[in-house]
């Protein structure tokens, strides 16, 4: 890593988005589809978070709820999401075409999904800055597209702007998305898988290019992976999602250190690591559950290996970690009675250390 | 599947491949059009290793690098341009009658994503039994057999009268398993046998491959891009880049010891899912060269931090610098 994270300059003043108790559920045919089911957790000014998850587990429907781009028959029930002061739940459509693109910028896993074939890549580029005047820099439109592909390190970048988006590689039209997303300088950038359909190598390129991004520009990045790895090497903070809902939310040192949720400890198990051969992966047995169909309790409680009889007939709320910054949480009862024990203890045990 | 003991083995290679090569002729409007042909694309482009019996090969490499066509081209799913596959000593695109055949049950397949490769009209008993019924088996026998490595897989024995769809992807890469094992075979070829799947279910497949491989004396070629995965699976590591070998090696030395410029960059791209091991990523420029039109000598001066003007000239040759550790690079 090149670059220091910046964490120790972060100050909670400057939480950019906060988002509480979002539901977003889609009302199917087949029943009620709770996509993402009490969702809360902040961002700051700086801050690479990671939303990680397996397949169907709500990710890319919390950050469309974010963009306020929920596809029908889905719909935001309830739930605030305040970014820069404003309820994005209760703005106006008018309001929110503004904000997306100038002060909210969006990355895809599929680079092709979001580039016109037919536009050459300096007038995709051009184009925001005639939505966003005001966000535009000075100069030609031209001078301006060429310095936006140069900060993305797309090398040649004049004569490059006069190409097609089918002429680029893979990891360049990441790199394009990249500079439409962070053009108009936008406090905030929601990065969707932007590097899962990308070689590995590819992929450091363009995690680098994020870091250098966040440095240069101050953005935040909500960034959306199921790659554990890649959320270790980037993110400042994590949140675990399961079946709509987060269950375990804090820095990324404590989640990968002293992970809470017995879901989190399995997963980080049953990953095959270079430099540990494992004549066995410790395996989470059955398989995520669907949407539509969860078992009663918590969702997880049919695979948990800690699961007690509470568990398959209540579903645990958020419990605060002791000692996580911001807003970190669990939502197990298990890991909540041994926080409490924890806590007992310990203002049990007379403190001679000062604060 | 790491550390087996190697008594069953005599040391002879279950698989071999002779400087394999396998060029795609490129069709198109444009070259119909021009009257001229464009170069072919070297796919495969002088491949040579040994797999000996019981221990596993992986081959990693990055998309276009060669990776599936030197799968497809073992199976006979393609005919090499030139250079060979032996399989037990016999070259595998010679084979014809009763050789053909016990070669067709010695060795089987399992593909990455298990919702196209497996038929959706098919019961799974006639999916899984397919490989069977090719070698001639009917009736009772067959529907015991498919029982079995049903259950062998961890599924239940009711899987058998459903369809595809009706199960989750994990579960649909067992059926996929559950089919490669039937005919009882010696080799499998897995391409990228976990990648499609959830996080939480590729240990599980893992494990089950250990398993099966411990039960059943299997040989696997896993061919897959992430190279953890492989790392936990194999015994020996081939690092493909455009075509070729840039570095073989057992899989503890490759991780430790790497040589070819490559293959360090490559590990050094490999996010380590430990945010204290936060590490410096080698730079790799430029973008991977067309695969019709490989740069001169070594393939991957171009990008090479260290290449120097032999680099540009010489092919590197392919040799063995320690026991077991093959590298294809001036500079080593
Ligand atoms: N248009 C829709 N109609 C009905 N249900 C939907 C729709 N879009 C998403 N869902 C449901 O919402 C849930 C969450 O989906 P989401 O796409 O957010 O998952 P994800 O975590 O992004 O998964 P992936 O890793 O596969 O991208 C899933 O159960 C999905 O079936
Ligand atoms: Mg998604």
């Amino acid at each position: 890593m090149t670059e220091q994270r910046t964490r120790a300059s972060l100050a909670d003043a400057d939480t950019i988005l906060s988002v509480r108790n979002l539901r977003t559920y889609f009302y199917t045919r087949d029943g009620v589809v709770p996509a993402v089911d009490d969702v809360s957790f902040d961002i700051r000014r700086g801050e690479i978070v990671g939303l990680v998850g397996e397949s169907g587990s709500g990710k890319s429907v919390t950050a469309r709820s974010i963009m306020r781009l929920v596809p029908v028959p889905g719909r935001i029930v309830s739930g605030e999401m305040i970014f820069q002061g404003r309820d994005l739940v209760g703005v106006s459509e008018g309001e929110m075409r503004q904000l997306r693109g100038a002060h909210i910028g969006m990355v895809l896993q599929e680079p092709m999904a979001s580039l016109n074939p037919v536009l050459t890549i300096g007038d995709q580029v051009g184009e925001l800055f005639a939505y966003h005047p005001d966000r535009a820099p000075d100069g030609s439109r031209d001078d301006a597209v060429a310095e936006i592909l140069q900060r993305v390190r797309i090398p040649d970048a004049v004569r490059r702007m006069t190409e097609f988006p089918l002429s680029f590689s893979g990891g360049m039209r990441q790199r394009v998305c990249i500079a439409i997303a962070t053009a108009c300088r936008p406090e905030l950038v929601i990065a969707d898988e932007p590097t899962t359909a990308l070689d590995v190598t590819i992929q450091a390129q363009v995690l680098d290019l994020l870091l250098a991004l966040r440095a240069e520009l101050g953005v935040s990045v909500l960034f959306i992976t199921h790659d554990l790895g890649v959320v270790a090497e980037i993110c400042d903070s994590v949140a675990v999602m399961y079946a709509g809902k987060i269950v375990e939310y804090n820095d990324v040192e404590s989640i990968f250190a002293r992970p809470q949720h017995p879901y989190t400890k399995a997963l980080l198990a049953s990953l095959p690591r270079l430099g540990e051969r494992l004549a066995h992966l410790p395996s989470i047995e059955g398989q995520p559950p669907d949407l539509g169909d969860l078992p009663p309790g918590c969702s997880f409680s049919p695979r948990c290996p800690a699961a007690i009889d509470r568990c398959r007939e209540q579903a645990p709320d958020a419990t605060a970690i002791p000692g996580a910054s911001g807003s970190g949480h669990v939502r197990c009862f298990v890991a909540a009675d041994m926080l409490a024990a924890g806590a007992a203890t310990a203002n049990a045990a007379p403190s001679g250390s000062t604060p | 599947m790491t550390t087996r003991d190697t008594n069953a083995t005599d040391g002879a290679p279950i698989l071999e491949l002779v400087n394999l090569k396998k060029y795609f002729q490129q069709e198109g409007l444009a070259s119909a059009f021009l009257r001229r042909k464009r170069p072919p694309v070297r796919a495969v482009d002088g491949v040579s290793f040994r797999v000996t019996a019981g221990q596993n090969f992986g081959l990693v490499g990055e998309s276009g690098s060669g990776k599936t066509t030197i799968g497809k081209t073992i199976l006979r799913l393609e005919q090499p341009t030139d250079g060979s596959v032996l399989f037990e000593g016999a070259d595998v695109h010679r084979l014809r009658g009763g050789a053909l055949k016990e070669f067709r049950r010695a060795t089987h397949v399992v593909f990455q994503d298990p919702n196209s490769s497996l038929s959706p009209r098919m019961r799974v008993r006639d999916i899984v039994g397919e490989p069977l019924s090719v070698q001639g088996v009917r009736g009772a026998a067959l529907r015991e057999r498919v029982a079995e490595v049903l259950q062998l897989v961890g599924l239940s024995p009711d899987a058998a009268r459903r369809y595809p769809h009706e199960f989750s992807g994990g579960q649909r890469q067992r059926i996929a398993v559950a089919r490669a094992v039937a005919a009882d075979p010696k080799l499998i070829v897995l391409d990228e046998p976990v990648s499609a799947l959830d996080v939480s279910i590729r240990a599980q497949i893992l494990n089950l491959l250990r398993d099966l491989q411990d039960r059943l004396n299997l040989t696997y070629l896993m061919i897959a891009h992430d190279l953890a995965v492989v790392y936990q699976a194999c015994d020996t590591i081939g690092v493909m880049y455009l075509g070729k070998l840039a570095e073989q090696a057992p899989s503890e030395a490759l991780y430790r010891e790497p040589l070819h410029p490559y293959t360090r960059i490559l590990l050094s791209a490999i996010p380590r899912p430990d945010p204290t091991q936060r590490h410096e990523r080698l730079p790799l420029t430029g973008e991977i060269p067309s695969p019709s039109a490989p740069p001169p000598g070594c393939r991957f001066h171009p990008r090479c931090p260290i290449a120097v003007e032999r680099c540009a000239v010489d092919e590197p040759e392919w040799r063995e610098v320690e026991p077991d550790h093959w590298v294809a690079c001036h500079l080593v």
